[in-house]
């Protein structure tokens, strides 16, 4: 035990890496995402061609992959992230992105068509009856798989450790190479610390869909 | 088949045989320095010791690494090559094995100790530092090879670093949870480290400009040297001494005994020159260094 | 809402000439970027053939080793599916258990393998199951990592199907006298697994790509056989292949995901025109039934 408070200041960086990683690439990626459903379901056909070719190549491609360009493969048309967390940020928000816009186009095929037709009757154009009326509907049927989406990508910030990131599972690889004795110990604080942060947001979500259900 | 200079140059100076072939990575398929090792026919062990197991079993199951050039590579056929996995060989020769007969698995750095402890492999030769923290949970038979950390950076090195004390204020790359990056955190802190999960990364980071240093053993580096000598160069001062040894489950002394014999027996007969000269020694094009004292603590 | 075609008008002359034009536009936009992407690789010499025909030259052995390696990456997550599904239909039937001893215990199960990182699990797999007498390969580590993980998923996804059946399917089979276990075998199961059929792709889909994660194990897949043959090559050559290696690697990823993604929708447009489940496809379901759209994507 004395083990893990000698390391404390370790694991808890670790920790708030790993949470503003989720948290900041979570935020990007429902935007990213939002837009890319809206263009999914848009009258023009060029809009929806791309957003749909986005959404199976990334979702197609292992995280790791796209990490690895990001990071090595853009310098070869002269890009470059300011910093590896930036880059770990951009990797996640544009894989998650297209699992969101999949969550959010099946919400919106959720809404009734009658909404969207007295949404067209009285008048309001496409971007006024989907932002206004459909959006916030969907919204709401789509918390749990949303809610799954920012489980998924909780997790899935582990990748960023082997991309010079120092996250939880970075801490987890440097205490355990430095401990072997100790391993178990290490393993038992780190999935605990991922279980404060998935756990807490499923309970989180769960309220959230009882509170906002649509009751038809 | 048409080869551009550069290539042609890496090639022999790795000494690569250029046969005919339609690619310039097809050669490399030919880069095969065999070292057969003479196996031991008739080799008897006592009942009971772990040689008698491994012989009777006719498989000797080594963890070993797959990215390290030199010591441990897979080659374009997945199989590894390198002094470690010729240290494997000769220790599988005198317990009568044929090298066909050892199975390779890769060790990740994280995972070396417990792959001993839960008896999935027999021994360990992976770039494995024989330290005091290490010699707690398992035993090391060695050391086989004395390595020490040293310093690579961009040709030319533009940064002037000459050792570790240069490295303050500069961003210096290795490994999360080695050796190196710990001492680099403990003794050097005004280093910026930048850590991933192999060194090749840290060599894409190095030739991007992203990074002004890597660390790490110098065998290791002079590996990764070897493939690009016009864009890394290594500052050649090592300054730490790592100990190579091969690890084995804690308590089989007899084991450690075995190994610790043959591999004394292979400085003697010239086996483990000829080990080195056919794959870290045709990298460095160095000889082989005086041979380690083995440390049968 | 299907098709969302609701949302718009069908464009007259006006405002098709404006869409026109502004997919042109955005078209031009985007080939113009891809244009400035590959000009750049090509002045980084990115495109060299040389460099790309290491993907096909059998005298490199890449393009054997790549397919071996993709051989099993599939045999991974083949068992890993099988197992994951058959698993993953038992929990959720467990989870909707009418005895608590037995809903509870399920509840915990499922809830815990879905929230610990799959990187950890499978190195705990492989680094701790020894330890109590289970011996596991690299294989069978990646394989019982990919189906804790994935089973507990679909555990969800099934549940959510079972529950979006119509509730009279379930009241009609005990009108017949069926027992709560043929119900949920022979009624309510297949119904949700047919209507789940294209979430249940999606998240094989993450399995094949998590398979990736077996690097952490030293199991040979797909990705860390590619990484492989990068750091074998760049000890001969420098950077020379890195790019084309990955490249290589992800468009195999991608052509073997698109292919199943495809088949799915094959397997789901045969069974849409069989009558006997036209009741229970996907468009029938009345307006979102929150458990039903409440686990649409599976996770990623």
């Amino acid at each position: 035990m004395s083990f893990l408070v000698d390391n404390f200041t370790l694991l808890r960086d670790g920790f708030l890496t790993t949470l503003s990683l989720a948290l900041l690439s979570g935020l990007l990626a429902l935007l990213l995402g939002t837009v890319l459903a809206a263009m999914r379901v848009s009258p023009v056909l060029a809009l929806r061609g791309l957003a749909t070719f986005y959404v199976e190549a990334f979702r197609n491609t292992p995280l790791t992959v796209i990490f690895f360009f990001l990071v090595f493969g853009i310098v070869y048309i002269d890009l470059q992230f300011p910093t590896k967390f930036v880059a770990a940020v951009a990797a996640l928000s544009l894989y998650t992105a297209a699992f969101v816009c999949e969550a959010v186009r099946s919400g919106i095929n959720s809404v009734s068509t009658g909404q969207a037709e007295a949404a067209r009757a009285l008048g309001l154009d496409f971007r006024q009856s989907l932002t206004t009326i459909v959006l916030p509907q969907a919204f709401r049927t789509v918390i749990p798989p949303l809610g799954n989406v920012w489980i998924a990508l909780a997790k899935n910030t582990s990748i960023a450790a082997g991309f010079a990131v120092t996250d939880l599972t970075a801490v987890l690889s440097r205490l355990a190479n430095a401990n072997g004795d100790q391993i178990l110990a290490v393993f038992a604080a780190v999935v605990a610390a991922y279980l404060i942060i998935t756990l807490s947001s499923a309970w989180g979500f769960s309220v959230l869909e009882r509170k906002l259900a649509i009751v038809r | 088949m048409r080869i551009s200079t550069r290539y042609a140059a890496v090639a022999l100076a790795v000494g690569a045989v250029l046969t005919g072939c339609s690619s310039e990575a097809g050669e490399a398929a030919n880069d095969a320095a065999e070292n057969t090792v003479a196996v031991e026919t008739d080799a008897t062990f006592a009942a009971g010791t772990t040689m008698a197991r491994i012989a009777d079993a006719g498989e000797l199951r080594v963890g070993t690494k797959i990215d390290q050039p030199g010591f441990g590579l897979a080659n374009a056929e997945g199989t590894p090559e390198g002094f470690d996995v010729e240290m494997a060989k000769i220790i599988a020769a005198k317990l009568g094995l044929s090298e066909d007969q050892i199975v390779f698995q890769e060790t990740v750095s994280a995972n070396r100790e417990p792959f001993i402890q839960n008896d999935q492999v027999d021994i360990v030769v992976a770039t494995y530092t024989i330290n005091d923290k290490r010699k707690e949970i398992v035993d090391f038979a060695g050391p086989y090879y004395v390595a020490g950390q040293d310093i690579m950076v961009a040709k030319g090195n533009p940064e002037g670093i000459t050792g570790p004390d240069d490295l303050a204020g500069k961003t210096v790359c290795s490994v999360e949870g080695s050796t190196p990056a710990e001492n680099i955190r403990t003794n050097y802190p005004q280093a910026q480290l930048v850590l991933y999960d192999v060194y090749s990364k840290c060599a894409d980071d190095l030739r991007n400009g992203n990074v002004q240093a890597v660390t790490t053993d110098n065998v290791i580096l002079t590996g990764l040297v070897a493939g690009s000598p016009d864009q890394l160069e290594l500052v050649g001062a090592p300054f730490t001494e790592e100990p190579y040894g091969i690890g084995l489950k804690k308590g089989d002394d007899d084991f450690r005994t075995f190994i610790n014999d043959t591999l004394e027996e292979s400085f003697e007969d010239g086996s483990w020159e000829q080990a080195w000269d056919s794959t870290a020694g045709a990298i460095t094009g160095e000889p082989a260094p005086a041979t380690p004292t083995i440390d049968r603590y | 809402m299907n098709g969302a075609r609701v949302l718009f008008d069908v464009p007259g002359p006006r405002a098709r000439r404006r869409q026109r034009i502004g997919s042109i536009l955005g078209a031009l936009l985007v080939l113009g970027l891809v244009a400035l992407a590959l000009w750049r690789l090509g002045s980084n010499q990115q495109l060299d053939p040389n460099r790309w025909s290491i993907l096909f030259d059998p005298a490199s052995n890449v393009p054997q080793r790549l397919l071996a390696a993709l051989v099993d990456t599939l045999q991974v997550a083949a068992v890993g599916m099988v197992a994951s599904v058959v698993l993953g239909a038992l929990l959720a039937v467990g989870r909707l258990s009418d005895h608590w001893w037995l809903r509870v215990p399920v509840t915990v199960v499922i809830e815990f393998f879905r929230a610990v990182p799959l990187l950890v699990l499978i190195l705990f797999c492989f680094l701790y199951l020894p330890k109590v007498g289970i011996s596991t390969s690299p294989f069978g580590a990646l394989a019982l990592g990919l189906t804790l993980y994935n089973m507990s998923v679909l555990a969800e996804i099934f549940r959510a199907g079972i529950n979006s059946v119509d509730r009279g399917q379930a009241e009609a089979a005990y009108g017949l006298g069926m027992r709560k276990w043929q119900v949920m075998s022979f009624i309510l199961v297949p119904q949700a697994v047919r209507r789940m059929l294209p979430v249940l792709v999606a998240q094989l889909v993450v399995l094949l790509k998590d398979s990736s994660l077996g690097f952490i194990i030293g199991y040979m897949e797909l990705l860390r056989t590619a990484r492989s043959l990068v750091e074998y090559f760049n000890s001969l050559y420098g950077d020379t292949y890195t790019f084309q290696l990955y490249v290589g690697a992800a468009l195999m990823y991608i052509l073997v995901n698109v292919l199943l993604s495809q088949l799915a929708k094959l397997v789901e447009r045969r069974t849409a025109q069989n009558v006997k489940t036209t009741g229970t496809a996907p468009l029938d379901v009345p307006g979102g039934v929150p458990a039903l759209t409440g686990q649409v994507t599976g996770t990623v």
